[in-house]
């Protein structure tokens, strides 16, 4: 196992990076989308409600590897040519933007409105109620889940490995089929992945204890 | 793109549907049968029984199902586990769903009072009875929500089987879209199938729950 490691160890921490770097890439790029999502959500206009209704329930009320395929196949059908990566983030950034839409509808709904009214009779402008007043408790409601999504995000960017991006499942499908060792290489992508998955738990559990003791924010 | 499916290719999805619904199916209904002892072992009373109910469920849900799939199928053989492709999915889908039932059951039988416990105890209900009759009912209509939600992740991670070679949905959208110059129209088509079917289990979802409630106001009535 150790000659094993020695041999691909380095392959695979590659693939590491190509994991993060997209599923990353996929979290941020998605969270203006996201808030867009949840502004039009909480409109009072009809149109851009329902139209952010639609978008979140195609997105997930379908499965991921599909919208990866459309996604890859239809974008060189518009005439955009871009690499696999990119094209797998912003896939997954479509995706998680309806997720996280839900995020931050939840989060800004939990802030109780007396507080903005309050803020605005004692004279505080609209943009700075909701910067100093309503953000900074939001957001503490939002940091937690927002781990959870970066890790569903670093599951679901396994399933990039079938538009030949580079990353964790690839390279252990690689190394699988150029050793003949399929339990060896497999077996490492998966301790990566609890490895990465045991990271983003920790700093979940640290972000609730600092949050919740009131730290600011 | 002049039409949008020929007749063949119809078929061809309704297959490929039928299967994805039955793999589906029997993933979930594997998972929540595995789910249930391993919810009752999370909250088990023995150290040993929690943190090994514990430990799976944070494994389960820290894998990606593709490489829990590619172990079983690729490395099966190597230990002399030679299984069909279609088992593998349906055992991998059940063994991974459980770990998140069992953490849906196991939120739902906590949020039962311990009060109602306590004076069932007392009216010598014994402990099994107490279990199945006032813990689990309670618990099952908590479970509702979270358990629809669940089982459409599931439904929709069914698409991943398709990688160690299962005929469902999105596979068989794959071979289509091979054939075909239309290349987007069977990956559409089949999104376009998931995602009613998912409205679908939605929908029933909401109407178990409705259901469920109603028998408890008329029970507390």
């Amino acid at each position: 196992m150790i000659a094993f490691l020695q041999d691909h160890g380095s392959d695979l921490l590659d693939g590491l990076v190509t994991t993060l770097l997209v599923s990353g890439g996929a979290l941020l790029l998605g969270a203006p989308l996201g808030l867009a999502i949840a502004a039009c959500t909480l409109s009072p206009r009809r149109l851009p409600a329902v139209a952010a209704g639609l978008y979140r329930s195609f997105w997930r009320g379908t499965p991921i590897l599909v919208q990866l395929l459309v996604v890859f196949y239809l974008l060189p059908m518009v005439g955009l040519t871009i690499p696999p990566a990119l094209a797998a983030t912003l896939a997954l950034a479509l995706n998680t933007a309806a997720f996280q839409s839900e995020i931050y509808r939840a989060g800004l709904l939990a802030v109780p409105r007396g507080q903005i009214e309050a803020a605005r009779l004692l004279g505080i402008g609209r943009g700075a109620a909701f910067l100093r007043i309503e953000a900074p408790q939001a957001v503490r409601l939002m940091l937690p889940a927002l781990v959870g999504e970066m890790l569903a995000l670093v599951k679901n960017s396994s399933l990039v490995s079938v538009i030949a991006v580079t990353e964790i499942t690839r390279r252990a499908q690689q190394i699988a089929s150029s050793t003949f060792r399929p339990l060896e290489a497999y077996g490492a992508a998966l301790v990566l992945y609890l490895a990465i998955a045991a990271v983003l738990a920790g700093i979940g559990l640290w972000l609730e204890r600092r949050l919740a003791s009131g730290g600011r924010a | 793109m002049t039409g949008w499916l020929s007749a063949t290719e119809l078929v061809l999805f309704a297959q490929a549907f039928a299967t994805t619904l039955a793999i589906s199916v029997a993933g979930i209904l594997l998972a929540v049968l595995l789910a249930m002892p391993l919810a009752v072992a999370l909250r088990s009373r023995s150290a040993l029984l929690r943190r090994s109910a514990r430990f799976y469920t944070e494994f389960m849900r820290g894998a990606p199902l593709v490489i829990l799939l590619f172990l079983l199928y690729y490395g099966g053989p190597s230990v002399g586990l030679l299984l069909p492709a279609t088992t593998i999915g349906v055992v991998g889908l059940g063994f991974y769903g459980a770990a998140y039932f069992a953490e849906i059951f196991r939120a739902g039988l906590s949020a039962v009072p311990r009060g109602e416990v306590e004076a069932a105890r007392l009216l010598r209900l014994s402990r099994a009875q107490c279990f199945l009759r006032i813990e689990v009912p309670q618990a099952a209509r908590l479970c509702i929500a979270p358990a629809t939600g669940q089982v459409i992740a599931l439904v929709k991670e069914s698409a991943v089987l398709s990688i160690i070679t299962i005929s469902e949905l999105t596979k068989v959208a794959g071979e289509i879209s091979n054939m075909s110059f239309a290349v987007v129209t069977p990956y559409l088509t089949a999104a376009l199938l998931y995602w009613a079917l998912v409205e679908l289990v939605a929908r029933l979802g909401l109407r178990a729950e409705r259901i469920l409630s109603a028998t408890e106001s008329r029970t507390h009535a």
